[in-house]
């Protein structure tokens, strides 16, 4: 009987197939030749040109060797290394800390605290190498500061280690808080009972429940570090790394040769960060039984009070980020004249040319937004719940799982070798809006499916084997039940696509032209020409454009759950 | 007439796993069926095979003469009922039960009346504009069962549709089902491994275990001549008692021998089986077979009547339970350790190897 529950939507081969299950598994296979087309022939195309001379001959080794012996781009290697490392080291237990907080004392505004942490997530990651530049940098005001502690200059592996750890805060945040709320309330009270004292309890039972959590956490923090792009592009200043080396490689010496060896020394830790939290997630599942009593964290005021300091300290920190970036974009003439003006927002928007890249990703977002959760939600709709071939099941899982492990940096590179081919039917998409908007969602493709694969799982397996005896087709069943119930996860499927598009830099940087530039490539533009007071005002507008999105989305659910999800609340 | 609903040599294989294999049975017009059996035995996944949702590995199924082996779920005629409901929740009870017939062309108007008449079918009227949640489990289910019935299938297929209600609720609305059914005259099959459940509503039985069907018969059958100890030990309580053949329906049990009208030939060891209300412990009459004296060993209250374990040097180790009525152990002041004859009815013993 277990066996028979377990494949309740597996499809039943050796029926005859039925029109709908035809449809079905036509239009699935579509779903899965885009992912084929678009994620996974790009990367290919890097593996290729790895073991390829410039002329398209097979050279085996040869690249790999020849990086090997480049002194230089070995110190990138070694810089990536350490720099992912000490940012690992330091804003892991900083987050658990947070997490901590957050899941298991009482203390007061945590959903403030907790709003406050997902700032980061709203603007392009180097929105917090812009604001390190104004307190630290060669006219900012906190200067002297960095000489007490004995850095030297902003510009390189310290401004690269700070920006990096306020950028990749919220993702561990939202990993350990996960960890740290599946607990069961029992496991205390049984310790309690035994009279077992808070440091024992918290080594024997909260550690080692959070173990996957902060595993996890890790290996997303070192992959995130090590394959981003735009912080180091801003503040790291001589300081090579591996990110930017791939991107002077390619763009500026057309060497796509080591270009794509570095593309694959990428690859390796997010395959790793992959293939581990794969593991760890099963375990974490297994971990908490069904009978889990939730823990509810009781007040202790010395406790409570301790951990406000901490996030508040935190929450500040995060504040004077943002504030800074706001602050400077609003400042006449940096350091001089600090009297408030639309300066840099209207040289920025119309002298640079920046109000095209910004209307462009809004166009991109909105495409992502649209295309991108349609996309999702019928793979994963279709792959879930309608008898498709166990083949053709795992292909897609598998297709739609890859992204997750592929830095947006190697993306980008597998698109420009992929598509730059004259040879290629597809090649006139190359550096086409279009373009863009498939690699952005292709990026970020996997969240989105997680997301809509939960949500589908937690209908009722037999709503189509119901559907089926009623003699409905499963698009009735989609339009009339699914669709409706998954109307939330879609919404927050669109608004991960939207954000996401608006700030991401390290895909599209290899695939804009002059005509599709966007906002966040244009950041780093002004940078590059020392507007940085403009490249600040342009960080601003996005991270406020993805501000005023996010409020519509939730302004969008909270109207569409009245009319559709009324049934909850009756 | 050839029977409504015929399996087979139906079998299924989950990998190595074999969950069915070689089940022939047939299903007549208007028959109450139950599939019982233990988690595991294989009774839901014949059910989803009937329903096309599982493909068997091997075999052919034919309803009402009509091959339907190789149909997909959509082009048999049944309505099926999950343990879980299954009810969209975001669609309105009456949306539920019309959820069938909206695809089938039918009028507006005939459409509401058709409902109408199904709520009060399942005794729900008036609950139309309701949504799934707002009701209880009980009535989830009738819900269920409304809409599984709204397009007049030929079959209705019922998955253990009773076990996550509570026991009230679970013990009334199985006599519901059962006179609903009686009244529509639709052939029925419900899966459940409650015993009690299946004796009460079936006309028929088949008891399955492993994967095959150890016994096909009405539920006074399966009680009283269980065709396997497997059927024996599942469906009500049973005594087993070690038991050797000395002569032509006479059988030892211990140290003494008793009469046996089911036999084992000469010699044969064997095992007894005897329900507990088989064994008699009202007054006697003095020419009576198979009496023996026993002594309470332990007394089990089980409301309105008890398990009384009793032993007897007659028996040797072992024990035998006695199913008797409160009353009867107040009237004859019975309390352990006390003294009464005990006899075992010959008609009812079975023997097994």
């Amino acid at each position: 009987m277990k066996t028979a529950q377990a494949v309740a939507t597996a499809p039943v081969a050796g029926l005859q197939p039925t029109a709908s299950d035809r449809v079905a598994q036509g239009v699935l296979a579509v779903v899965a030749l885009l992912l084929l087309v678009f994620l996974a022939a790009p990367l290919l195309a890097i593996g290729v040109k790895a073991v390829q001379d410039a002329d398209g001959a097979f050279v085996g080794w040869h690249n790999f060797v020849a990086y090997a012996q480049t002194p230089a781009l070995m110190t990138s290697l070694w810089n990536s290394l350490w720099v992912s490392a000490l940012v690992t080291l330091i804003t892991v237990p900083t987050a658990f800390l947070f997490a901590y907080a957050l899941a298991r004392s009482c203390m007061p505004l945590k959903p403030l605290f907790r709003g406050i942490t997902l700032i980061p997530l709203l603007g392009p990651s180097l929105l917090s190498a812009i604001s390190l530049i104004y307190w630290f940098g060669n006219q900012g005001v906190l200067k002297e500061a960095l000489t007490w502690v004995g850095i030297e200059s902003i510009y390189g592996a310290a401004g690269i280690v700070m920006a990096e750890i306020f950028a990749v805060f919220p993702h561990a945040l939202m990993i350990l808080v996960t960890a740290l709320s599946a607990s069961d309330a029992r496991l205390y009270e049984a310790a309690d009972a035994m009279g077992t004292s808070a440091a024992r309890k918290f080594f024997t039972i909260t550690l080692p429940g959070a173990k996957y959590g902060l595993i996890s956490a890790s290996l997303v923090v070192f992959t995130l570090v090590i394959t981003d792009f735009g912080i180091p592009k801003v503040i790291g200043g001589n300081f090579n790394v591996l990110a930017t080396d791939v991107f002077k490689l390619v763009i500026g010496q057309q060497d796509f040769q080591r270009g794509a060896v570095v593309a694959l020394l990428l690859l390796a830790p997010a395959v790793l960060t992959f293939a581990v939290d794969h593991l760890v997630q099963r375990k974490q599942m297994a971990m908490l039984s069904a009978r889990a009593v939730p823990l509810r964290p009781r007040p202790d005021a010395g406790f409570d009070t301790a951990m406000t300091l901490w996030c508040s300290a935190v929450a500040l920190l995060m504040l004077a980020m943002l504030g800074m970036a706001i602050f400077a974009s609003f400042a006449s003439f940096w350091p001089y004249n600090l009297s408030p003006s639309w300066r840099h927002y209207t040289m920025g928007l119309f002298d640079a040319e920046v109000g095209e890249g910004f209307v462009n990703s809004l166009k991109m977002a909105l495409g992502t937004a649209v295309l991108g959760t349609a996309l999702v939600f019928l793979g994963a709709y279709l792959m879930e719940k309608t008898p498709v071939s166990p083949a053709m099941r795992s292909t897609v899982r598998l297709l739609a799982m890859l992204p997750m492990a592929v830095p947006g940096l190697v993306l980008g590179l597998g698109y420009i070798f992929f598509f730059i081919e004259p040879s290629n039917p597809l090649h006139g998409l190359y550096h086409t809006m279009t373009l863009l908007t498939l690699c952005t969602i292709v990026h970020f493709y996997t969240t989105g499916h997680l997301t809509a694969v939960t949500a589908l799982k937690a209908l009722d397996s037999e709503f189509e084997a119901v559907s089926a005896s009623l003699k409905v087709p499963f698009w009735t069943t989609l339009r009339r039940v699914t669709l409706p119930i998954c109307t939330p996860a879609l919404l927050d499927i669109a608004r991960y696509f939207f954000v996401n598009a608006m700030t991401t830099i390290s895909a599209v940087v290899f695939l804009y032209s002059p005509e599709t530039k966007v906002a966040s490539i244009a950041i780093l533009n002004l940078d590059e020409a020392g507007e940085i007071g403009a490249a600040a005002a342009c960080a601003v507008m996005i991270a406020a454009a993805s501000a005023v999105a996010t409020s519509v989305f939730w302004l969008i659910s909270r109207l569409i759950e009245r009319k559709t999800q009324a049934w909850k609340h009756q | 007439m050839s029977a409504y609903l015929q399996l087979r040599g139906i079998s299924k294989q989950f990998g190595s796993f074999t969950a069915l294999s070689d089940i022939n049975l047939d299903i007549h017009q208007g028959e109450f069926v139950c599939f019982l059996g233990p988690s595991g035995c294989g009774k839901t996944t014949l059910l989803r095979i009937v329903a096309g949702l599982e493909a068997q590995s091997a075999g052919s199924i034919a309803q009402a003469e009509r091959d339907i082996s190789r149909l997909p779920p959509a082009q048999r005629d049944y309505g099926i009922v999950f343990q879980s409901y299954a009810l969209f929740p975001n669609l309105s009870v009456a949306d539920n039960v019309a959820y069938g017939l909206v695809n089938r062309k039918v009028s507006k108007p005939q459409i509401r009346s058709r409902v109408e008449e199904l709520l009060k079918l399942v005794g729900l009227p008036g609950s139309a504009d309701k949504f799934p949640a707002q009701l209880s489990g009980g009535q989830q289910q009738r819900i269920a069962l409304a809409r599984a019935l709204a397009t007049s299938p030929g079959l209705l297929l019922l998955d253990e549709p009773l076990s996550a209600l509570d026991a009230i609720v679970r013990v009334h609305l199985r006599q519901e089902i059962r006179s609903l059914q009686r009244k529509l005259g639709v052939t029925t099959i419900m899966v459940t491994h409650d015993q009690e459940e299946a004796l009460s509503v079936a006309d028929r039985i088949v008891v399955m275990n492993h994967g095959v069907i150890e016994q096909v018969g009405t539920p006074l059958e399966v009680y009283r001549h269980p065709a396997s100890p497997f059927v024996a030990d599942f469906v009500g309580r049973i005594n087993v008692l070690p038991a050797t053949a000395v002569a032509h329906n006479r059988i030892r049990i211990g140290a003494a021998e008793f009469e046996c009208e089911h036999a084992l030939s000469n010699g044969q060891a064997g095992k007894v089986y005897l329900r507990p209300e088989d064994v008699l412990a009202r007054p006697l009459s003095p020419d009576d077979n198979n009496v023996f004296d026993a002594q309470v060993e332990k007394i089990e209250f089980l409301g309105s009547y008890c398990l009384v374990r009793a032993a007897s040097p007659a028996l040797g180790e072992h024990r035998v339970t006695v199913s008797m009525s409160l009353n009867f152990i107040g009237e004859q002041r019975l309390e352990v350790g006390a003294r009464l004859p005990l006899r075992l009815l010959p008609e009812r013993m079975r023997l097994f190897h």
